[in-house]
Formats: structure tokens, C-alpha cells, sequence
């Protein structure tokens, strides 16, 4: 079962780079266990050896929000990715775009992806680290020094979230119409 | 007006769910050892079972050795992922190819190979690279864990429409320019988020010139591009290549069958949401010299310099990857010094590919400090090639002849790049470590890729 995600209170820390794909945020090979958990101290793993490494820095600890460039989660499938974000703390990852696979994998983990204009990305980037608020209920992020903007979420993925439903169990109420279709297709 | 996406989406439609989301039947579940053992788990823990295993079909394929197969893997970790892959399938009754199955190989190979994949399916893998099996005319594509477990569960997935994207390739191919070059060239152009949010539907004449292998190779390399899927409609060259294979149909359904692959094609005059076009007979070998497979080049061309790129970010992200890449700009691709060649994975290790690389190959030998190997796609792939003696051109210019896997494309196993070792790699992605940690990856055809391996340099093949 997803812990719900409804609105989120955090610190918001800045990675700007675009094209940041899923082999930087889980190398392969973390990806022999055959459970989800065990992947956050591996999360960036090659970038954390890196001292000046932006989630290496002091005033980055204890973050929850990423802040980050276009393209995020580009690449292979996997979702231990998501997996390594959340167990490391992040709930919210906030940037201009996202790669597909990236953003449904997020929904059913309770991740919240935003996708703001690049512009507005830039400005809490600027103001990094800082504290950040993400409301999916009223679609809205904000933080104390007035900044405020409105994003909009994928219907389905957004009630994943705020309800941090089972979707098989709820797919599994459509079985009329599953026999219906297989009966049709036989 | 309807497209071929259109028409394979519709006709798996469930049930609408909500704006643009609908509930979709899945005909063909691939799975493999990485991706599937927490979806398996979760079944268990809820005590559900396999809807339809007869349409779920196992491999290894990603962090298998292809060295010796008589020894046990040595990695122990990488080894219960195998044992538990191998239990499941017993456990909940799906159909496993395994270390020691003659028809065992990379997920996207074989489904193609054993006539599994189909023109008009809905396909779906816990790996992105299940856009390959789009050639054939099917709506192909990668998804994570969770969803995995709910196709196992339900036969089902849940997907918002994505829009669709035109790619009008026309033109002719130059000699030396090939399926991998067309790809690289529309990714290059198009960027690497270029189509997110879409399914890519390959048109035009230099599409419908390529052998069923080569489409195979553009499909497979959609989800660089950022797309859901890639698609080409079925014609004569798809049921040529789908005749007579062990899960095709055969007699009177093959028949009927062919009749109805024929009308999914998209209508004349169907419109997309996006169109791209390439002139195929403007595009020369390509290599790429970064760290994202939309960094690439022709042959002929020099590095660039990060400075001139229109963005602040793609200044930042070039001047990053040819840090990392241990590249200055202005330097000449062709006489860049490679230390390692990899001519395999889902991309390219297919019969075709390794014949093209043998004649390239065959009579030369590989330089003498450079290390190469081939790791053909599948088992069936190297016994066909053993069979056509490639094995024995490949070894005797010194290459290493190995078993199949995903193997140097990510590295999960053995195959491995040292950290600052340069590779010509004939895969699909340059990422930052995804061959090694360190290493440096530059993606290229086949035919390219065995040029460099025997001078030793980048090297443009069409001198040849």
C-alpha cells in the first residue's frame, strides 16, 4: 500500500542538469535485489563520490524536494529508481519535464512529479536550498517569499496519489468487463 | 482517419476510464529477471495469481554471464535473481527460456524470432526497450515493476493516450549508411525528449526499404527519443519474416491472419499530433561524442564547441559530457583512439547485424591493442551464424565470441568497461557509467563499430 500524498511541507534542493536518466539515479548494479527496499544510500551513487556533488553539500541534507532540469528520469525503465528517490526522502521532484516511464512509476510509489515552466523551475532553483510547499490538491506549489504557481497532473496518476490506492485491486473490480473483452477475443 | 496507433489502441480498449485513460488488454506480457521479482512478490503477499500465464513469456537475458555456460554464475547476487526468476515461472506456470534453453537470448530478440511478437498486439516489458517489437506493427512498451505485477494480475494496464508522432523518412541510404545512422540522425535531430508524450509512427519510403531487422533497430531506439513507443505498419517484408515461424499462426489463420494485418495500416490523409520528416540519402555514418545518444555526428565532423549550443543548460550538459568523455572540441570523430568494441545488444546483435559486421571484419584483425567482443542477441542468432561460419571470421580477427545477453550494453554482468576506457558500442546508450563506471561509450552501426575495432580509431567505414 502507497502512503497518500495530498500536500507536501519540505526542503527543496537544487540538481541542474537536464537529461538526468535513471542510470545516474540507480547504477546497475544496485539492480540485483529482488525487493524494493535497500536502493536510497545508492541513490546518484557515481555523482555522490563526488564531495562537491550538489546532494553531498550540508545544507542539502534532510531534503525532500528536488528541483531539477528537463527530461528528468530519461532512459531505462527501472523502477528502482524511483524507489532509491523515495527512500532516500524525496517525495517531490519538480521540473520542466519528464521522461514517460519516469512519471508513471512515480504515481505508484508516492512520488509526486510537477512539471513547471522553465522558468518558474529557475527561480526556486535560484532561491535553493529552501522551503517549499506542494499542495496536489489544489494543483498549487508555494513557498514563504510569494512565489506561487499553478501545475496541472495527469487525472489518473493524481488519484493514485491522493488516495494511495491499490490499482490492482481496483483494476480487478473491472473483471466483468476483462472477461467481456477476453469472451469478444477468443 | 485513422492512424495505425489508433487503430491497435482502439482495439484493445477495455474499458474507457477517464479523460483520454482507458484500461487495455495486454496480448503479449515479456518478462526477465531484473524488473519481475518484486511484482512477483507482491503477488504473493496478496495472494493473486497469473491471469493468463499461455500469454506471459520469461527470459535472463540482462545481468546473465556469456562466458562458459557449463559453470554456475559466479555472481552470487546476480544468481538468485536468476533462481528466483526460474521459481516464479514454475510457481505461477509461465513459460521460461533459461541459461540452458537453445532458444534463450535478449528479451526483444527473441520475441521476434519464436513469431511471438505480432503485428497489431499490445506488447509490454518492465524495459524500455520494448519499442523494437513496434516494427512489426504493434504498440510496444517499456513499463516499471508496479505495473508489471499489475499486467501479471490483471492482463490488463492503464494508459492516457499518448499523442502521435509522424517520422517521414524518405530518401536513399548512401553504401555504409544503415538503420542505426537513420535512427541516430532523427534523434539528433529531434532531441532526446523530442517525442515524450508520443508514440512515433516511422513512414516513408526509406522505412518501408528496410529488411524487418532494420526496422527493428529504428523501433528499438524510439524511447531515446523519448517516445512511449515506435511503429511501423506491417507489409509484405513483415509476413515474409513472420511466415512459417514457430508461434506465427500457420494454414487458414496464417491467411486470415495476413488479410487482417493488412488493413492496420494508417489511413492516407490520417493526421498526427507531430510530424518530423529525414532525408535518408543526406545522412552519413553516425557516431555519437556525449553522454545522451541525441550528442552525435556525422563521421565526418568535429566535436563541437559547448560554447556555440543556443541554451545555457545544453552548454552546461555538452561541457559536462565531454568532461566526462575526456573530448576537446574541434577534434576530428574519425582518429579518435578506442580501446574496447562491443558489437551486441537489443539494438543490434541480430543475424544481419553480424553478418554485416563479418564482412567488414572478415580477413582483417582486430588491433592489437584493442579488446573486442560479439555478443550475438540470442542462442538461435549464434547458431545461425555458427552455422554460416561468422563465429570463426569473428575469432580468427581476434574478437571474443560470446554467449547471449544484454551484457556490455549495461553492464549488469561481467562485461564491463574500465573506468576512462573508450568504446565503439553498437547498444543504444552513451549514459555517464552505463557500460562501467568511467567508461566512455560512443554508439554507432554495426558496420561502424567493426571498422573502429580493427584500426584501432573511429574510423569512417565508407573509406572501406
Amino acid at each position: 500500500m502507497v502512503t497518500p500524498f495530498v500536500r507536501h511541507r519540505g526542503k527543496a534542493v537544487a540538481l541542474p542538469r537536464r537529461d538526468v536518466d535513471t542510470d545516474q539515479i540507480i547504477p546497475k548494479q544496485f539492480l540485483k535485489g529482488v525487493d524494493r527496499t535497500g536502493f536510497g544510500p545508492s541513490l546518484f551513487f557515481d555523482w555522490r563520490a563526488d564531495p562537491n556533488f550538489e546532494l553531498n553539500r550540508p545544507d542539502a541534507q534532510g531534503a525532500s524536494i528536488l528541483l531539477t532540469g528537463p527530461n528528468f528520469g530519461c532512459g531505462s525503465s527501472r523502477e528502482h529508481a524511483v524507489w532509491a528517490l523515495a527512500e532516500y526522502g524525496f517525495r517531490v521532484i519538480i521540473a520542466p519535464s519528464f521522461a514517460d516511464i519516469f512519471l508513471s512509476n512515480c504515481y505508484r510509489n508516492g512520488v509526486l512529479p510537477v512539471q513547471l515552466r522553465a522558468a518558474d523551475v529557475e527561480v526556486l532553483i535560484g532561491r535553493a536550498p529552501c522551503e517549499i510547499v506542494a499542495d496536489l490538491e489544489q494543483l498549487v506549489i508555494s513557498d514563504d517569499q510569494g512565489f506561487s504557481a499553478r501545475f496541472s497532473a495527469d487525472a489518473y496518476g493524481r488519484e493514485l496519489l491522493l488516495r494511495g490506492l491499490d490499482e490492482i485491486g481496483r483494476t480487478l473490480l473491472e473483471e466483468p468487463s476483462i472477461a467481456a473483452y477476453e469472451r469478444s477475443h477468443a | 482517419m485513422k492512424t495505425l496507433f489508433d487503430r491497435v489502441w482502439e482495439a484493445h480498449v477495455v474499458r474507457e476510464l477517464a479523460d483520454g485513460v482507458a484500461l487495455l488488454y495486454v496480448d503479449l506480457h515479456l518478462i526477465h529477471e531484473v524488473t519481475s521479482p518484486q511484482a512477483f512478490a507482491g503477488l504473493r503477499r496478496e495472494k493473486r495469481t497469473v491471469r493468463r500465464p499461455e500469454l506471459t513469456l520469461a527470459t535472463v537475458d540482462h545481468n546473465v554471464p556469456t562466458g562458459d555456460r557449463s559453470l554456475p554464475i559466479a555472481d552470487a547476487i546476480a544468481a538468485r535473481q536468476v533462481d528466483a526468476l526460474s521459481s516464479n515461472a514454475r510457481e505461477f506456470g509461465i513459460e521460461l527460456f533459461d541459461l540452458d534453453s537453445p532458444e534463450q537470448g535478449i528479451v526483444h530478440v527473441i520475441g521476434p524470432e519464436l513469431g511471438a511478437t505480432q503485428p497489431g498486439m499490445l506488447i509490454v516489458c518492465g524495459d524500455s526497450h520494448t519499442a523494437t517489437h513496434g516494427a512489426f506493427g504493434a504498440f510496444a512498451l517499456g513499463i516499471g515493476t508496479s505495473e508489471v505485477e499489475h499486467v501479471l494480475a490483471t492482463q490488463c494496464i492503464v494508459l492516457k493516450k499518448p499523442r502521435n508522432l509522424e517520422a517521414r523518412i524518405t530518401g536513399r541510404r548512401a553504401p555504409g549508411v544503415s538503420a542505426k545512422d537513420l535512427i541516430l540522425a532523427l534523434i539528433g535531430k529531434i532531441g532526446t525528449a523530442g517525442a515524450s508524450g508520443h508514440v512515433i509512427e516511422y513512414t516513408g519510403d526509406a522505412v518501408r526499404a528496410l529488411s524487418m531487422e532494420e526496422r527493428m533497430t529504428v523501433c528499438n531506439m524510439s524511447i531515446e527519443a523519448g517516445a512511449r513507443a515506435g511503429m511501423i505498419a506491417p507489409d509484405e517484408v513483415t509476413f515474409a519474416y513472420l511466415k512459417g515461424r514457430q508461434r506465427a499462426p500457420a494454414g487458414v489463420a496464417w491467411t486470415s491472419a495476413v488479410e487482417r494485418w493488412r488493413t492496420l495500416g494508417s489511413d492516407s490523409g490520417a493526421s498526427y499530433d507531430t510530424q518530423v520528416t529525414l532525408d535518408a540519402s543526406r545522412v552519413g555514418p553516425q557516431v555519437t561524442w556525449g553522454t545522451t545518444p541525441g550528442m552525435v555526428a556525422d563521421i565526418t565532423d568535429r566535436i563541437p564547441d559547448p560554447a556555440k549550443l543556443p541554451t545555457e543548460d545544453e552548454r552546461q550538459a555538452a561541457k559536462r559530457a565531454l568532461e566526462y568523455m575526456g573530448l576537446k572540441p574541434g577534434t576530428p570523430l574519425a582518429g579518435i583512439p578506442i580501446d574496447r568494441v562491443f558489437l551486441g545488444s537489443c539494438t543490434n546483435a541480430r543475424i544481419e547485424d553480424l553478418r554485416a559486421a563479418a564482412t567488414v571484419v572478415r580477413g582483417r584483425h582486430v588491433a592489437s591493442r584493442v579488446r573486442a567482443m560479439v555478443v550475438p542477441g540470442s542462442q538461435r542468432v549464434k547458431a545461425q551464424a555458427e552455422q554460416e561460419g561468422l563465429d570463426r571470421v569473428f575469432r580468427d580477427a581476434g574478437f571474443e565470441w560470446r554467449n547471449a545477453g544484454c551484457s556490455m550494453c549495461l553492464g549488469m554482468n561481467a562485461d564491463v568497461l574500465g573506468a576512462g576506457e573508450r568504446c565503439a558500442a553498437t547498444s543504444n546508450r552513451n549514459f555517464e557509467g552505463r557500460q562501467g563506471r568511467g567508461g566512455r561509450t560512443h554508439l554507432m552501426s554495426p558496420v561502424m563499430a567493426a571498422a573502429a575495432a580493427i584500426e584501432g580509431r573511429l574510423v569512417d567505414v565508407r573509406g572501406w
